[in-house]
């Protein structure tokens, strides 16, 4: 069964209305927010848990548990709301779709993560690429103070909340959540050691939090139709609706919001008008943006779209762009130019990756054209092995993953690679996009 | 970390570098967004506004070191501090480019899609040599950048603000040819998508209340 319009939280996806106040209440924003927000932080976050929501970027954390970190009573220093809109995974495009067609599904969405967790102000970090999108999410919120939905006591519920846009400038590692801050805060984006989380020493050195900007935007319309109604899709701790990014060798690549848990099949036959050549023409599918390992057809026939069903297969639902890939794709190169991105986008702060992004480059530039050892497969296995949970923050792990995977469930074709390098004739180049 | 202050010798830096008016106004409501003392947080956006300046006064956006020290002085900063923000990201150009820029995505969605056709047709049409040259007429410049997030209308070529979306060869080349007669397209899909909907219109929210 497929999701159905009544059950979509983001009703102009494709912008196909107008993404303006009149035409946003139209389609049910702002609808009895006041009284939502009347019935107080403790009910919110309960609720916002009971829904089962978990982050939708990339990490997949409880969020009701997150919000529930923050300080109870307000201190000496104020709390704030961040707002990650830094979308950097490649395979991932549907915060735009928020930001540009959506915007009020956010806006209301801050003013009530704010009222959670005691935060009068917010910031919206958007990925300095998303010029036309921040220039709609600006508009939006001047609407929204002009109708007195933000500002001192927003919708009347008797909570002062700003809001306001923070364009970053090109940079992957700013989606990580205290290199976000740190950019947020004027300076290079080179993320934090943790502990202290953001929640007790954030942004400004006060408690804050950041969240996905499609976990804040789906809040509002869970506690309108009660968290029952979202933990009732998908398998248990997988809840909710979720969008998905369907591109590569599909015939209609698109965006969709879908029911968690989804085949991966009948979401790309149902959506994406399947794969190009047919299913059978399949060869691995990235399910989760580039950090998540590839899975080969096999696995594709049956898994399900989900945090935990995908995770049993060592790979992650992270941001759910699905990057198709048929039989006609060189996969080496395709996750040759992964490591590319990766060391393009290390900070260069520690050491392992600073290092390690680009000797895996390096190597995966020799493994496409098999100019390697079959012993430097394992080489290159080891290394990632090594540079992995071995520094500040996850780049270095979602740098090497992607090549871990190619090695699990590839390994054949690598070394095919080598034997035809070796015998001197360049092994048959596959055509796609070429 | 590709980005590196330029030296004098390679091109002129200007000798001095001020806020205009248009610039002013737009700091003034920059900088009310952050908290007293906390005025280093508008460094990026300050940048932004000098690149601007630049393109406004001379047909290019880059930032020059004049330029940096003058966003130093109003946020009271060290100028280190500003040239080592201004170098770590990516979507300031520290030396002068050319009227359009042709950003070229080549991470592996963009891939799978042809992007390489794409940079093809941006290096035929545009004559340019490879990445990070300038025509000899100072009308493009052309970079390979890394994922720009709009995925499933790869492969995308985002020419200064503007995202042109579903390319391949021939629409390339005439989207470049249209620059340079002065026209400038709708940016969004060239194929008449809606948006990131499938091609041939959306299977989904056609029930949806509203207008």
């Amino acid at each position: 069964m497929a999701l159905s319009d009544k059950d979509r939280i983001f009703t102009n996806l494709y912008g196909l209305q107008d993404w303006r106040l009149p035409a946003a209440r139209k389609r049910g924003q702002w609808d009895g927010t006041k009284a939502l927000i009347e019935k107080g932080r403790d009910w919110i976050i309960e609720e916002v848990k009971n829904s089962g929501l978990r982050g939708r970027g990339g990490a997949g954390f409880p969020t009701g548990l997150k919000w529930s970190f923050m300080p109870k009573q307000p201190g000496d220093r104020p709390h704030y709301l961040v707002v990650n809109a830094d979308e950097s995974e490649p395979g991932t495009c549907k915060d735009r779709d928020i930001l540009r067609h959506d915007p009020h599904t956010l806006i209301e969405g801050c003013l009530i993560a704010g009222v959670a967790m005691g935060a009068h102000t917010g910031y919206i970090y958007v990925r300095g690429e998303y010029y036309n999108e921040h220039l709609v999410l600006q508009a939006a919120i001047d609407e929204a103070y002009a109708a007195g939905l933000l500002g001192p006591n927003a919708c009347g519920a008797g909570w002062d909340f700003d809001l306001y846009v923070h364009r970053g400038a090109g940079a992957y590692i700013c989606g990580e959540e205290t290199a976000l801050i740190e950019s947020l805060e004027g300076k290079k984006g080179m993320p934090r050691l943790k502990p202290p989380f953001p929640a007790a020493v954030g942004l400004y050195g006060c408690p804050s939090t950041v969240n996905n900007v499609e976990t804040i935007a789906v809040v509002p319309t869970i506690l309108r139709r009660g968290a029952p109604w979202f933990a009732g899709f998908g398998r248990p701790k997988n809840s909710g609706t979720k969008i998905f990014c369907i591109q590569g060798h599909v015939n209609k690549p698109c965006n969709v919001e879908e029911e968690m848990s989804i085949p991966l099949r009948e979401l790309i036959e149902r959506h994406a008008g399947g794969v190009r050549g047919g299913w059978d023409n399949l060869l691995a599918v990235i399910p989760g943006g580039s950090s998540t390992p590839m899975i080969p057809k096999a696995v594709c026939d049956d898994v399900l779209m989900d945090f935990d069903a995908l995770r049993e297969h060592k790979t992650g639902l992270g941001t759910a762009g699905v990057i198709v890939m048929d039989k006609s794709t060189d996969l080496i190169k395709a996750i040759a130019r992964l490591s590319t991105f990766y060391k393009h986008e290390s900070c260069g702060q520690c050491t392992p990756c600073r290092e390690g992004m680009g000797w895996v480059k390096r190597m995966m530039d020799r493994m496409v054209e098999g100019r390697a050892e079959v012993a430097e497969i394992d080489v290159l296995e080891q290394v990632t092995r090594q540079i992995e949970g071995h520094t500040i923050c996850a780049l270095a792990d979602g740098g090497v993953w992607p090549v871990q995977g190619l090695i699990r469930h590839f390994r054949p074709m690598m070394e095919e690679r080598i034997a035809a390098y070796k015998a001197g004739k360049a092994a048959p180049m596959a055509l796609a996009a070429e | 970390m590709d980005a590196e202050l330029s030296t004098a010798t390679e091109f002129p830096q200007p000798e001095s570098f001020s806020f205009d008016e248009e610039s002013l106004k737009a700091i003034e409501t920059i900088v009310k967004r952050y908290p007293p003392g906390k005025q280093a947080s508008a460094v990026i956006p300050l940048l932004y506004v000098v690149q601007r300046q630049m393109k406004r006064s001379t047909g290019s956006a880059w930032v020059p070191n004049k330029g940096m020290d003058a966003v130093a002085e109003r946020l009271g900063m060290a100028p280190i501090r500003v040239y080592e923000v201004a170098t770590f990201y990516f979507m300031f150009n520290m030396k002068p480019i050319g009227k359009h820029h042709l950003q070229v995505c080549a991470t592996t969605p963009c891939w799978l899609r042809g992007s390489d056709e794409v940079s093809r047709a941006c290096r035929d049409a545009g004559k340019l040599g490879g990445w990070g040259q300038t025509s000899e007429d100072k009308m493009f410049t052309l970079s390979e950048v890394e994922c720009l997030g709009g995925c499933v209308n790869a492969p995308i070529l985002q020419v200064d603000d503007d995202y042109y979306e579903d390319m391949d060869y021939e629409s390339t080349v005439r989207l470049i040819e249209a620059l340079r007669r002065g026209e400038r397209p709708a940016p969004g899909s060239v194929i008449g998508r809606q948006t990131s909907a499938p091609e041939g219109g959306p299977q989904t929210l056609l029930d949806v209340p509203g207008e």
